[in-house]
């Protein structure tokens, strides 16, 4: 555990099982859209810890992995809000336990 | 037997040759009209019937106003349109019509006679409730008719024959309600299909030695002088050339058209026909259509005659010709004699007749033959439907021995019957019958091969004004024995009766000795005015013994029956004087028993035994391999019900289930599919580390 990587991925480890835990109990769908934004946040940290103590920190590859994952999760939010809020003009409710006509 | 010079030779096609084809065409379009119609609409039906008729009699007249110029011109107009078929490989099936004396004289004849007939006909069936369907089928026989008189291909003959044949088999069995009608039409059509076989083989053996189906196509067909060279170099066997052969299956299939011996026996029994069919089919037209196709063929039939020096000589063909010819004449006027139906009468006379023609035609060449079947038509049109118009007024009686007195009830048509039965029977001078049959006596005294039909034949003319003297006795003298009131027919019926009148009269004109216009006419000679012509000895001689004994058949039939009207119980005046004769006669001399006992009884056992066959040996056959495979089936099906079947639905169940256990699984609901991703990349992560860890 001398390496501070470990504590790193613990760190990102343990925001990746909150998000999980969220996005799989929250009735809310923007509660649910939060812990979706916080595994990838998880994912990124990730990225950044494995590039700052990888074989070549000089290069800035995880640096730019990261950028553009945040780019995708934030035009990937913007979609997911205006899903939620387009449902909710439709129903009048944002719970996901009524949201179940996505089967065949 | 005057020859002129001969004309030269018109081939190429003239406008009215080429528009030709329309004048059988129109009668067969307007019966399909017909054919689409509805019932009620009579009058339609009638008025097409008539007017494509019409419209085909103005065709003719043309066309034989064409031919009758070219020949005054001095040409001898043949003018042929051909054309091809269907092409296979070389060989070609070419169709094709011919314009020609023969084509124009019968064109004319039959459009004109069919005509009346048709016009009579609206009088006739006026209260049949099938009126149109037998306007359709009068349409179809006239175009089928018209078809065969123009017919330059063999093949395009033969189709149109078949036709004529067909419309005869549903004309004579118009009233098929009634068994006996029924029967008749199939009489006919098998007894005329007997003929017919022959007729093919002819066709096809012709079709095989001279490569063509043409009569005449510019030197290539197979009646022009280099076909005939062919087919007279070629011998068949017993001393016959192929060409002889050939024209003695052509003359089979003649024989069955036109009631020659021993195929005479179907033409009686189609008077089961409406009277109009009976006249216009079994009197003038169909009936002919065999002599036609013998003149047609003639130039076949007479290839390689011997030259003789005067008079006629023969082929083996002709011969055969002459003397069933001749036979037929005689033995159908005797059946005649002792016939009691008015109709019957009439149809063994139509036998009797056509056997003059087909002995002229053997005998004398086309000219004679053709002349009688010309007169021959207007004259038997007229007797038919006058004894139309006789059953008419009398109430459908058909008997003669039930009618008597009906001169005075009917006076059109005893004047119009009287002046058919004295043509028919060739009473002197007046009378066209009388030329056109001394025309064939003539021919067959200068017959070179025997005097044997001659005598025959005078016999017939002895036999026909005798059976016709009893029967006009038997209907217009004496008292009126019938039921009811008889009356005169309407005008519709008596018009046209008057009309054929005149021509079985006025037709005399062209085929007198002193001016033998018709004869010049079909041979391509031109005709001169010569009085001479009647002081020939021979000639006189023939006239004065036709007439004489035309006379004694007259006479002998006056003092037998002449105003006596016998009641109908009472046996017959001829009855009593010689029994046994009569009986044969009036059982029309066996010839259907006879049939019935050999011919018919051996299609009877040979049916038997194809039975037998068929139950035993083939039946037998097909119930074992039906056996067979039965037991295969029942294999098969056991195999699918246990094995296949079994084995399917289990599958399917299995999918069925898994499908329904997958399915709860897709709820709609995103979290639990995120669940389930969840799950899965935990276990993704343990295999990982698993696989990993060694």
């Amino acid at each position: 555990m001398a390496s501070p990587l470990s504590g790193y991925l613990l760190v990102a480890a343990l925001i990746f099982a909150i998000g999980l835990a969220g996005a799989l109990t929250r009735r809310n769908a923007i509660l649910v859209l939060i812990g979706i934004e916080l595994m990838l946040n998880a994912a990124n940290l990730n990225l950044i810890a494995f590039w700052r103590y990888g074989p070549h920190p000089e290069a800035l590859t995880g640096m730019m992995f990261a950028i553009f994952s945040i780019a995708v999760a934030a035009a990937e939010a913007a979609v997911g809000l205006g899903l939620v809020i387009s449902i909710h003009r439709h129903t009048q409710t944002t719970d996901l336990e009524q949201m179940n006509r996505m089967k065949g | 037997m005057q020859e002129g010079l001969a004309f030269t030779p018109q081939l190429s096609a003239s406008g009215i040759a080429q528009w030709l084809w329309l004048v059988p065409a129109v009668p067969v379009v307007a019966s399909g009209i017909t054919a689409l119609l509805k019932q009620p609409r009579r009058k339609l039906a009638s008025g097409l019937a008539i007017g494509s008729l019409a419209f085909s009699l103005v065709l003719s007249l043309v066309a034989f106003v064409h031919v009758l110029t070219g020949w005054s011109h001095g040409y001898a107009v043949r003018e042929v349109v051909n054309f091809t078929w269907i092409q296979a490989g070389t060989a070609n099936v070419d169709l094709g019509w011919v314009l020609d004396p023969l084509s124009a004289v019968m064109l004319v004849m039959v459009t004109f006679v069919g005509l009346l007939i048709f016009i009579y006909s609206t009088g006739y069936m006026a209260e049949d409730e099938n009126y149109t369907r037998f306007f359709c089928f009068l349409s179809l026989f006239a175009g089928a008719m018209l078809g065969v008189v123009i017919a330059n291909s063999i093949l395009l003959l033969f189709m149109s024959w078949e036709l004529v044949g067909l419309t005869s088999y549903l004309l004579i069995g118009f009233w098929y309600q009634r068994p006996s009608a029924a029967a008749a039409a199939k009489k006919a059509f098998l007894t005329t299909r007997v003929g017919d076989i022959f007729f093919l083989l002819g066709i096809v053996w012709l079709f095989a030695q001279t490569g063509t189906l043409l009569f005449y196509d510019h030197g290539e067909g197979s009646l022009e002088p280099l076909a005939l060279g062919g087919l007279l170099v070629h011998h068949s066997g017993w001393g016959l050339t192929a060409a002889g052969a050939i024209g003695l299956l052509i003359f089979a299939g003649a024989a069955g058209k036109s009631g020659q011996l021993p195929l005479h026996v179907w033409l009686p029994d189609a008077m089961e026909g409406p009277t109009p069919v009976s006249a216009l089919i079994h009197a003038a037209t169909m009936v002919a259509a065999g002599v036609y196709l013998i003149a047609r063929v003639y130039p076949l039939m007479s290839a390689g005659m011997p030259a003789v020096k005067f008079g006629y000589g023969a082929t083996p063909a002709l011969a055969v010709v002459t003397w069933v010819g001749a036979a037929t004449a005689v033995f159908a006027a005797l059946i005649a004699v002792a016939q009691n139906d008015i109709k019957r009468i009439l149809a063994y006379s139509t036998v009797s007749q056509l056997g003059y023609m087909m002995a002229g035609l053997g005998a004398g060449g086309v000219a004679v033959g053709m002349f009688h079947l010309i007169t021959h038509a207007f004259f038997k049109a007229l007797l038919f439907m006058g004894a139309g118009s006789v059953i008419h007024g009398a109430h459908e009686e058909q008997d003669v021995r039930k009618m008597g007195g009906l001169s005075k009830f009917m006076p059109v048509t005893f004047v119009t019957y009287a002046i058919g039965m004295l043509a028919l029977c060739g009473f002197p001078l007046l009378f066209s019958g009388f030329w056109s049959k001394d025309a064939i006596l003539e021919a067959e005294s200068l017959w070179h091969p025997s005097h044997g039909p001659f005598y025959l034949l005078v016999f017939g003319a002895l036999l026909t004004a005798f059976y016709m003297t009893r029967q006009v006795c038997y209907v217009f003298f004496g008292e009126y024995r019938g039921h009811g009131h008889a009356h005169e027919s309407p005008r519709v019926m008596t018009v046209p009766l008057a009309i054929l009148a005149f021509f079985a009269i006025a037709l005399s004109a062209i085929g007198t000795p002193a001016w033998p216009w018709f004869r010049a006419f079909l041979s391509d000679h031109a005709a001169a005015l010569d009085f001479h012509g009647f002081a020939e000895p021979g000639l006189v001689m023939l006239m004065a013994t036709s007439t004489i004994v035309v006379l004694i058949g007259l006479g002998i039939g006056w003092w037998l029956y002449g105003n006596k009207s016998p009641r109908a119980q009472e046996p017959d005046a001829l009855e009593q004087k010689i029994p046994t004769v009569w009986g044969w006669l009036r059982d029309r001399l066996y010839v259907d028993e006879l049939y019935g006992a050999t011919v018919i009884a051996f299609y009877y056992w040979w049916a038997r035994v194809a039975d037998w066959l068929d139950r035993k040996v083939w039946g037998g056959m097909v119930s074992d391999i039906t056996l067979l495979f039965r037991g295969w089936a029942h294999l098969n099906r056991f195999l699918d019900t246990n094995v296949v079947d079994g084995g399917f639905d289990k599958g399917c169940e299995e999918i069925a289930t898994s499908g329904g256990l997958l399915a709860r699984v897709q709820n709609g609901r995103g979290q639990t599919y995120l669940r389930l991703l969840a799950l899965a990349v935990v276990i993704l992560a343990a295999i990982l580390i698993w696989s990993g860890r060694g």
